[in-house]
């Protein structure tokens, strides 16, 4: 019985980046559940800002906790600062994966909806570095 | 001018005049910037101070530590890049430190800046002096803050005095670093020979508490060499 799924979300510098690869996600899982937000971009400009991821953590939160995708530099700052401005009780439940943007999402979509645990779903992640394409 | 602590009133006037001081070094930290980033940070630091100013000022509050809280949330969401969660951090971290006090003294100082330092190297993960970022002119401050916070014939003037001096020097050591963080670190060896803007705001900022409680405003870099080195300063 799936009480809640892990939530996740995207921080990319481009809000047109964030939101396509949540759409491909939620693409990839076919209709099932997932909850996927977005912090990409700040007001239509490149860059990061963690008002915004955490707004995207306080959106798809659950007891399951939140996997945290990112592209590379000041997303990964925004979104431990972030992490800082939740809830203590919530902090723990929230950690960033170390994995590609795309691939992680895409990934973490799909062991999340089948209600995969936190560490479940962060470890898939990030072991879609090694995914091989040729 | 003998000032023993930093007051709430002092404290505002410190985030009024970081303002200014950022407006008269917007084109300077730009240039800075402009050689190793993505030539934002004057602009940045201009409307991360701004939006400080505006909520410091509508604050009324005489606890320095909601004061300094209130511009770290302020810094968070309005300075871009790298600097924001990192000065945000700063600040709130400090924050805690004098949460429900009426005014900042030696002691404090130093614990409230290491806390902020802390906070910095731990957003940045992990981040030591060396790098070429503000934690090379921070790391500084701390040191010469914690020197004198026990030393009974040391004033709080003469702490923010050597804490300033330690600024300039972590400041210009940065030029001649290779950047390991950030967007700089992407540049490698040409990163080397150019002073790191977040280090030098860094200084910027200290130097504002010092002159503010010296009765002045801030400085403004009148001139600068090829690498950013500070060659000239005046008072604004």
């Amino acid at each position: 019985m799936l009480n809640s799924l892990v939530g996740i979300v995207v921080v990319s510098h481009s809000q047109k980046l964030a939101e396509a690869v949540k759409e491909l996600a939620e693409q990839m899982v076919k209709g099932k559940r997932v909850f996927i937000a977005c912090a990409g971009g700040v007001s239509d400009v490149i860059g990061t800002n963690s008002t915004l991821v955490k707004r995207a953590i306080d959106e798809v939160y659950s007891e399951d906790g939140v996997i945290v995708l990112v592209d590379f530099g000041s997303a990964v700052l925004s979104s431990r600062a972030a992490i800082t401005l939740i809830e203590p009780e919530k902090r723990d439940k929230v950690l960033i994966a170390d994995a590609p943007i795309v691939e992680g999402t895409f990934v973490a979509a799909v062991e999340a909806s089948i209600g995969k645990t936190l560490a479940e779903v962060k470890k898939a992640a990030e072991d879609s570095r090694n995914l091989k394409k040729t | 001018m003998s000032v023993d602590v930093i007051s709430a009133e002092a404290l505002r006037r410190v985030t009024e005049n970081t303002l200014k001081v950022m407006k008269a070094n917007e084109k300077y930290l730009t240039d800075l910037d402009a050689e190793i980033g993505d030539a934002d940070h004057g602009i940045n630091m201009v409307r991360g101070f701004g939006l400080v100013n505006d909520r410091v000022s509508s604050l009324n509050s005489p606890d320095v530590g909601k004061i300094l809280e209130t511009a770290g949330i302020a810094l968070m969401e309005a300075v871009g890049g790298a600097a924001g969660p990192l000065y945000g951090m700063l600040f709130i971290k400090a924050s805690a430190i004098v949460r429900g006090k009426t005014e900042i003294n030696k002691r404090d100082l130093a614990a409230l800046f290491e806390a902020g330092l802390i906070g910095v190297q731990t957003i940045g993960g992990g981040t030591v002096p060396g790098e070429k970022t503000m934690v090379d002119t921070l790391y500084s401050v701390v040191e010469a803050l914690k020197e004198l916070a026990d030393d009974e014939s040391a004033t709080l003037m003469m702490a923010l005095e050597k804490a300033a001096e330690a600024a300039r020097e972590g400041m210009k050591r940065t030029i001649s670093l290779i950047a390991k963080r950030g967007r700089a670190s992407y540049l490698g060896e040409r990163s080397r020979g150019h002073q790191d803007p977040g280090a030098t705001s860094a200084y910027l900022i200290l130097r504002t508490i010092l002159d503010t409680l010296n009765g002045k405003v801030g400085l403004k870099v009148k001139n600068s060499g090829p690498d950013g080195v500070i060659l000239e300063e005046t008072y604004i």
